[in-house]
């Protein structure tokens, strides 16, 4: 059903070119030497971090996750992970571009549900305009619903990112057809965020025509987590390849052979 | 003595003191941290200039590993 509207080049979010089309999160690592050597290896240049509490007098000469993945190195993407009110995502927002020193590209997600984690679409789309109007860049979490993409498309949101499936679930891409419908109407970049389990649910997504697939725990729980950074790093530039090259028609019910029909040796 | 209310937690706080001050004495020199004092954040370039008093309710976060 899509066209093939996008062409051949980098993934471009708020007018930034990035040569990686794979998004990874820090979350989960067994420590931070595993973190950045999976970072690494999954070629990434944005990564999503969390913003919580400082354990006040704990680990005070210990190195923290921007001293291993520092700003100059990569596009710091702060998130509003476990907010489950408007209200506390553009405060974490704020506090992070504080952090940050004014950075302003964001990822927004309003949970619903503790045990779904599925987003809170009304405060979502709340949080998304108060963000916007307030000079942030905002990348948002959404549900696969065509109608909530595109509505935050129009607030101006610089991507949408719907779930392929709960988040941390691995389950995988549960409805290419909304998503397919998704990019069909879509303007700015769609990421499939959440619920990546292996390196075929990433290639799915970009053959379906994905701008770029962001995951966390398919990676950081993976039985080897960098060597699977480096798998999904090869599917998604697979799939890209595969969305860009024009898969073949598909022949339902009938085969056709590759080889010759003429000049056989039998009748 | 102050007694603020850091992160949530009661914390008595030696003589007077200012944001910078406080920042030193968490040993958060040099840290990339951010800080709201009873809901509001303050820049880095007010941290000096931003007297605590008592009761003042301050958050102060990190960025930290997340998906």
């Amino acid at each position: 059903m899509s066209m093939q509207k996008n062409v051949a080049g980098p993934l471009v979010i708020a007018g930034k070119s990035y040569h990686s089309r794979l998004l990874v999160g820090t979350g989960k690592y067994r420590d931070f030497t595993e973190t950045r050597a999976a970072i690494d290896a999954s070629g990434a240049e944005i990564i999503t971090v969390a913003i919580r509490r400082v354990n006040i007098g704990q680990h005070a000469g210990e190195p923290s996750l921007l001293d291993v993945l520092p700003p100059s190195q990569f596009t710091i993407l702060p998130n509003t992970a476990g907010c489950y009110t408007a209200a506390d995502a553009v405060r974490t927002l704020r506090l992070a571009r504080e952090l940050l020193d004014g950075h302003a590209l964001v990822k927004l997600e309003v949970l619903a549900d503790e045990a779904t984690l599925f987003p809170n679409m009304p405060e979502t789309l709340v949080a998304a305009r108060e963000l916007v109007a307030d000079g942030f860049q905002v990348m948002v979490y959404c549900s696969d619903d065509p109608i909530q993409a595109k509505a935050l498309e129009e607030i101006g949101c610089v991507a949408v990112m719907p779930l392929a499936s709960l988040i941390g679930s691995g389950m995988g891409i549960l409805n290419p057809w909304n998503l397919d419908i998704i990019l069909d109407r879509a303007t700015v970049p769609v990421l499939v965020d959440a619920g990546i389990g292996t390196a075929s649910d990433a290639a799915i997504a970009m053959e379906l025509g994905c701008d770029g697939v962001l995951m966390n725990t398919a990676i950081a729980k993976a039985g080897d987590p960098v060597m699977m950074a480096g798998a999904m790093k090869k599917a998604v530039e697979a799939g890209r390849e595969a969305y860009l090259a024009g898969r073949m028609p598909k022949k339902m019910y009938r085969g056709s052979p590759s080889s010759p029909t003429e000049g056989k040796i039998g009748p | 003595m102050l007694l603020l209310q850091i992160n949530g937690k009661p914390r008595e706080i030696a003589g007077e003191c200012n944001v910078e001050q406080l920042v030193s004495t968490l040993q958060l020199d040099g840290k990339r941290f951010a800080i709201e004092l009873n809901g509001e954040i303050v820049p880095k370039s007010r941290h000096a200039a931003t007297c605590l008093k008592n009761g003042d309710s301050l958050e102060v976060v990190i960025a930290v590993g997340g998906g």
